[in-house]
């Protein structure tokens, strides 16, 4: 009965934050309502008992994608989104579907799902465990996504750094004297050419 | 207890809450959130899959679902940010070539 009550009380939330991204215009108010779902899926995983993927929930999820996300929109100075022809016409087509596909899971998973039910804490796994099966069995994943990791890290430097862009931008707000180094011919990177 | 079905129904709204940003949404930075909002939605049903099973496998695909979604929020911002330096918008309806 507890698990019932606490489950809903954190869906709720969950659900919540989820039609309040949908319904939110401006970025920000969806990244925080964002941040809310993912908290509120921490406590799910609790109640599961899979308190390790909850407490990296709450630290990669919620803490550093989500730092990214605001950083990106503050750094970016993003406001509310303006509405287009392409977007009524999205609605129009995407808000259907999707609610008939939710409703289609819906009714099969509760009425013809012969699944079980899942008691509070259901999970054995504790950190060690999860180690231990980490760095044995799932050892090739585990090193193939830590390289994963690097290239992002390089496609990430790579894409968002593009000094001759940031000289351009230098020289058109009227700065009175750019660094020398700034002025000097950038390597040749996509789209550099690119005038407006 | 409760039954797993609520959980996976939890997830697939999850799921179709991403959907529908993703298809409504013209802000690309709200349409990249809908996409980690889609990604939550599949853990949650790893973990709730995990805890009816007994095993550990599916928590140790949540881990690697979150190292894709970390690596492809880097690269995903990063574009997002390029994209932004040459066009001045972030409206996806005016971000119509594939050239940067």
């Amino acid at each position: 009965m507890l698990h019932l009550i606490l489950f809903l009380f954190f869906g709720a939330i969950c659900v919540a934050g989820a039609v309040n991204l949908l319904v939110q215009s401006h970025p920000i108010n969806s990244a925080l309502s964002l941040i809310v779902v993912m908290a509120s899926l921490a406590a799910e995983y609790l109640l599961l008992g899979a308190e390790f993927v909850a407490a990296v929930q709450v630290i990669v999820y919620a803490g550093a994608i989500m730092v990214l996300f605001v950083i990106t929109i503050m750094l970016l100075n993003a406001g509310a989104e303006q509405h287009t022809k392409g977007s009524r016409v999205a609605i129009l087509i995407g808000v259907p579907g999707a609610l008939i596909g939710a409703v289609l899971v819906a009714w099969t998973l509760l009425t013809r799902g012969h699944t079980g039910s899942v008691a509070m804490g259901a999970l054995p796994g504790s950190p060690q465990d999860i180690a231990r099966l980490l760095f044995h069995e799932f050892l090739l994943p585990f090193e193939i996504t830590s390289v994963l990791i690097l290239i992002a890290i390089m496609g990430a430097v790579v894409l968002a750094s593009r000094p001759e862009a940031i000289a351009r931008r230098h020289t058109e707000s009227h700065q009175p004297d750019p660094l020398p180094q700034e002025r000097q011919p950038a390597p040749q990177l996509v789209g550099s050419g690119k005038e407006h | 207890m409760v039954p797993l079905s609520y959980y996976l129904v939890l997830s697939g709204f999850l799921f179709v809450c991403g959907v529908l940003g993703f298809l409504i949404k013209r802000n690309i930075i709200t349409i990249f959130m809908s996409i980690e909002l889609m990604l939550n939605g599949v853990n949650l049903s790893f973990v709730a899959f995990a805890a009816q099973w007994h095993s550990l496998s599916g928590q140790i695909f949540v881990f690697f679902v979150m190292v894709v979604a970390a690596a492809e929020a880097a690269v995903g911002l990063a574009i997002i940010i390029a994209v932004y330096r040459t066009r001045e918008t972030l409206n996806v309806d005016q971000v119509n070539l594939l050239k940067l």
